[in-house]
């Protein structure tokens, strides 16, 4: 599944919708969702990396070279996990648009 | 050619199964069905058939069985009734929209309550938009071939889609006929091996049965219609190669003595053989009557009743399902549908009849065609009813 979802004609959809290329979940923006943003505080963060395993999208990784937690709001669907999860709250949930 | 036998019906459809050379049988006992199901169980336990026999502890474990084997490219069977079907019913929808060719023999039985073990057509009414290819059969010879023709076509790439193949419960499951077998050879010719158009397998990973979001849900809807509509020519084809192979030219819309027929009914399964005597009966009176035998229930042969009926004055339906607080009943709710944009339209009569194996005669049938003529009845008429 090249396309995004709310674009594929019924004439591309494969018989029986079954889904033939492996781990297309990634096309799918869960990012959309989003009414809370995570919000990362790196001085108070402790790079226990709780937060990037914890994370239900995998929006969460370790960034090696500036060391610190970075954020991929293209899947980040603002479930506030991380926030919870964190052991330091380093991580603040916001409303979006504030 | 093949033998022809003396045997019940429901023994010969199981044979028609083996002879299909399935990988897997899915099912649970159920009245009247039960015999299929035993003579399978039978054949695998004797060695005769190279199969797995799963002896699930629910229909709807049957059917979910059937859906895995089918998706692991398993050729697949499975048989219930009524109840059994009512137990399946949601892996059945889920079957048809996944695209998964199994076939199953679905032996018509009254749904309760009150408890009925006896035939009409309202089980498979229950899951008439499941998306399968549905059949009625009208004698054992039918049957037989029905189901070697149903996995020719459910399987064929072109149509991945399963066939529920109907056969009325009792008046047909438990009665013997003379059928001609195919031969092992005649089978292997007919019917290539199962190649499924996507298969689970740890080769090529795929995701079967995926969420139908909003975004997608309807689009996957109507490509399983277009599917549906599409596995027309498919199934006219097999049954083709069948005639050449057997002799016997089945087709979606059957007529007998339609051509100056100005009265014609219609129904579906056994109660056209009941149906044609009657056609004779009014016939030496007379009358112009003729018989439209319904085999191919889904997809609808829309075109090809059209023009059977357009040139009638009247048709009467015998419906065997009774649809409460409904405007009329399922077979001819349809009919109804499919002609009212025709220019020139019969009259179209409702006759509920035959519900939970109350007989229906010739001369029941002559009744409900006089009745249908000289009364005036609106939306339908439940024959034969007291009080
Ligand atoms: S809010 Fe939820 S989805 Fe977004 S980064 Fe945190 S855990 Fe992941
Ligand atoms: S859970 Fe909190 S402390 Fe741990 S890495 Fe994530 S942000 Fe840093």
């Amino acid at each position: 599944m090249t396309k995004p979802m709310d674009h594929i004609t019924w004439q591309e959809i494969e018989p029986g919708g079954v889904i033939s290329e492996p781990g297309n979940a990634s096309s799918y923006h869960t990012g959309t969702w989003r009414s809370q943003r995570p919000v990362y505080d790196v001085d108070k963060c402790i790079r226990c990396w709780r937060c990037f395993i914890m994370c239900p999208d995998a929006a969460i990784s370790p960034d090696y070279e500036n060391n610190r937690m970075v954020w991929n709001f293209d899947y980040c669907k603002g479930c506030g996990i991380c926030a919870f999860e964190c052991p330091v709250d380093a991580i603040e949930m916001q409303e979006e648009g504030e | 050619m093949g033998r022809k036998v003396g045997i019940e019906v429901s023994i010969a459809a199981a044979d028609a199964a083996a002879l299909c050379d399935v990988d897997v049988v899915a099912a649970y006992p159920i009245t009247p069905q039960t015999h299929v199901v035993e003579h399978l169980a039978e054949l695998v336990a004797s060695g005769h058939l190279d199969a797995e026999f799963v002896p699930v502890e629910s229909e709807h474990s049957a059917m979910s069985v059937c859906c895995g084997s089918v998706a692991v490219g398993a050729r697949t069977f499975t048989a219930t009734a009524a109840q059994g079907l009512a137990l399946m019913a949601e892996i059945v929808y889920i079957a048809g929209s996944m695209r998964l060719p199994l076939v199953m023999f679905l032996s018509n039985r009254a749904l309760s309550g009150p408890l009925s073990i006896w035939n009409d057509h309202s089980d498979a009414m229950m899951v008439r938009d499941c998306g399968w290819i549905q059949v009625f059969c009208e004698d054992g010879q039918e049957v037989f071939d029905a189901i070697i023709h149903a996995f020719r076509v459910g399987e064929d790439p072109q149509v991945s889609l399963p066939v529920m193949v109907n056969v009325d419960g009792f008046v047909l499951t438990h009665v013997i006929e003379p059928i001609e077998y195919w031969t092992k050879e005649m089978v292997q010719k007919y019917l290539p091996p199962f190649q499924p158009v996507s298969r689970l397998t740890p080769e090529k990973p795929v995701s079967m049965g995926a969420f139908g979001m909003p975004e997608i849900y309807l689009e996957q809807k109507m490509a399983h219609n277009v599917a549906l509509l599409n596995s027309r020519p498919i199934i006219e084809k097999g049954w083709t190669e069948l005639a050449e192979l057997t002799g016997r030219k089945y087709s979606a819309v059957e007529t007998y003595k339609v051509d100056d027929a100005e009265t014609i009914i219609l129904g579906m399964g056994t109660i056209c053989s009941t149906s044609s005597l009657a056609v004779d009966k009014m016939r030496a009176e007379g009358k112009k009557v003729g018989l439209v035998k319904l085999r191919l229930w889904r997809p609808l042969p829309s075109d090809d009743l059209r023009r059977v009926l357009a040139k009638a004055k009247d048709v009467v339906v015998l419906d065997r399902a009774i649809c409460p607080g409904g405007g009329n009943a399922p077979v001819t709710s349809e009919i109804r549908a499919i002609m009212y944009t025709e220019p020139e339209r019969p009259r179209i009569h409702c006759m509920i009849a035959g519900i939970g194996q109350r007989d229906v005669t010739p001369d029941d049938v002559c009744a409900m065609v006089d009745m249908a003529l000289s009364q005036s009845i609106k939306d339908y008429h439940i024959y034969g009813v007291r009080g």
